[in-house]
């Protein structure tokens, strides 16, 4: 049986594994050097965050280490935010996808570093530092594309409107993170909506892009329901893993 | 065996340079936050600077090797994360090294290592390592890498 502080613990890891994985596919690919250089930095936060939630929810379960978290688990077993592993696409697209989880990050940091529990606390403190050199990031770009040419407000509106859907999930809470918002251990992500919403529309204003409507919001994500992009990603990180089990090198 | 001498561990701690700016120590870089000495063994308490920094499983394997030189074998290495690490930490003695090294310290003013000269531009938030951004003097017109404040 699952404790509800490792599940919780483990949703918060997904999520920045998961996108920094998809960062790291930018690695290389960047459209000038500094980008190539700035989203690898990203992903390495990304990845570095992840490992010190895997490696609490690892001691908190005591069954699996850091690594078989993240490289023995499969979709259904994987609860991060379908936001994070939609596809890079475009610049645009990687950088509204960021710029939502990047806003949605930095509220949910600050709250998580008031945690009860010293682990998360420590964890969010040391997150929250790098998520805000993230998010200068993500809005800079955001607002470079929107009020740049005709040709990029338009990718960039576009990659808007095809993401919205996924920012509703992110705002949810379930039994799980009810109870230990309760016990002052989680945070209450319902919470984080109007402030983001006010964050979201001040940078989309300036960055001259229309807020999307919500029509159908996607959900699914904490019950380990993903897009078809998730397996992929998947296929990809894990292949050595698990075609070679406990390979060192 | 040694006995607790952790004066001796820190002095020998501060001899292991950052794998990346090898003119300052581990110790100057602020990582090492504790050592203790209790039953038989030093426990040295290392915060990551950034958590990604691939730097820090290098200097944990070159703290390990330097304490195993000089015959210190009872210790263990433990991580923590709280205070989260901070260039305020960094004392003024460290930040003129990275100076000389041709890295603007970390500073509110960034000024050109090179000429001393307050006109500087940004050129990306993002440098080569985790804790370096880029910059570019307006006056002597050389790129240089500033040490981020976080």
């Amino acid at each position: 049986m699952m404790s509800s502080l490792f599940t919780y613990t483990l949703r918060i890891a997904d999520s920045s594994l998961i996108l920094g994985q998809r960062m790291s596919e930018w690695c290389s690919k960047g459209p000038t050097l500094e980008e190539d250089i700035a989203m690898s930095n990203i992903s390495l936060d990304m990845f570095g965050q992840a490992n010190g939630f895997y490696q609490y929810a690892a001691q908190l379960d005591g069954l699996k280490s850091a690594d078989e978290l993240a490289f023995r688990r499969n979709e259904r077993e994987f609860f991060n935010h379908q936001l994070v592993e939609q596809e890079n696409g475009n610049f645009g697209n990687t950088i509204v996808r960021n710029f939502l989880h990047d806003t949605f990050n930095f509220l949910f940091y600050t709250q998580l570093a008031n945690s009860k529990d010293e682990t998360l606390s420590a964890l969010a403190h040391k997150s929250l530092k790098e998520v805000k050199y993230h998010l200068r990031h993500s809005s800079n770009w955001l607002v470079r594309l929107g009020d740049g040419t005709k040709e990029s407000n338009a990718k960039t509106q576009v990659a808007l409107n095809e993401l919205w859907m996924y920012t509703d999930e992110i705002f949810e809470m379930d039994t799980l993170d009810t109870e230990l918002f309760n016990k002052g251990i989680a945070v209450d992500n319902s919470a984080l909506k109007s402030d983001w919403d006010a964050m979201i529309n001040n940078t989309l204003a300036k960055a001259k892009l229309i807020r999307p409507e919500d029509e159908y919001m996607a959900t699914g994500g904490k019950k380990g329901l993903h897009t078809e992009y998730l397996g992929f990603i998947l296929s990809e990180m894990q292949y050595l893993q698990r075609a070679y089990p406990n390979a060192k090198w | 065996m040694q006995s607790g001498n952790t004066k001796f561990v820190w002095e020998l701690l501060n001899t292991v340079p950052d794998p990346e700016i090898p003119v300052i120590s581990v110790v100057e870089l602020g990582v090492i936050r504790e050592v203790k000495f209790e039953n038989n063994s030093y426990t040295i308490s290392i915060t990551p600077t950034y958590s990604g920094c691939p730097a820090v499983k290098t200097f944990m394997d070159d703290i390990k090797s330097c304490l195993l030189e000089n015959s210190i074998d009872n210790f263990e290495l433990k991580i923590v994360y709280a205070p989260a690490w901070t260039t305020k930490w960094m004392t003024d003695e460290t930040k003129e090294k990275l100076r000389k090294y041709g890295i603007a310290p970390p500073s509110n003013i960034v000024i050109c290592p090179q000429c001393n000269s307050k006109n500087t531009t940004l050129i990306s938030e993002f440098g080569a390592t985790a804790c370096k951004s880029l910059f570019k003097c307006i006056d002597c017109l050389e790129p240089f890498e500033f040490f981020k404040c976080i």
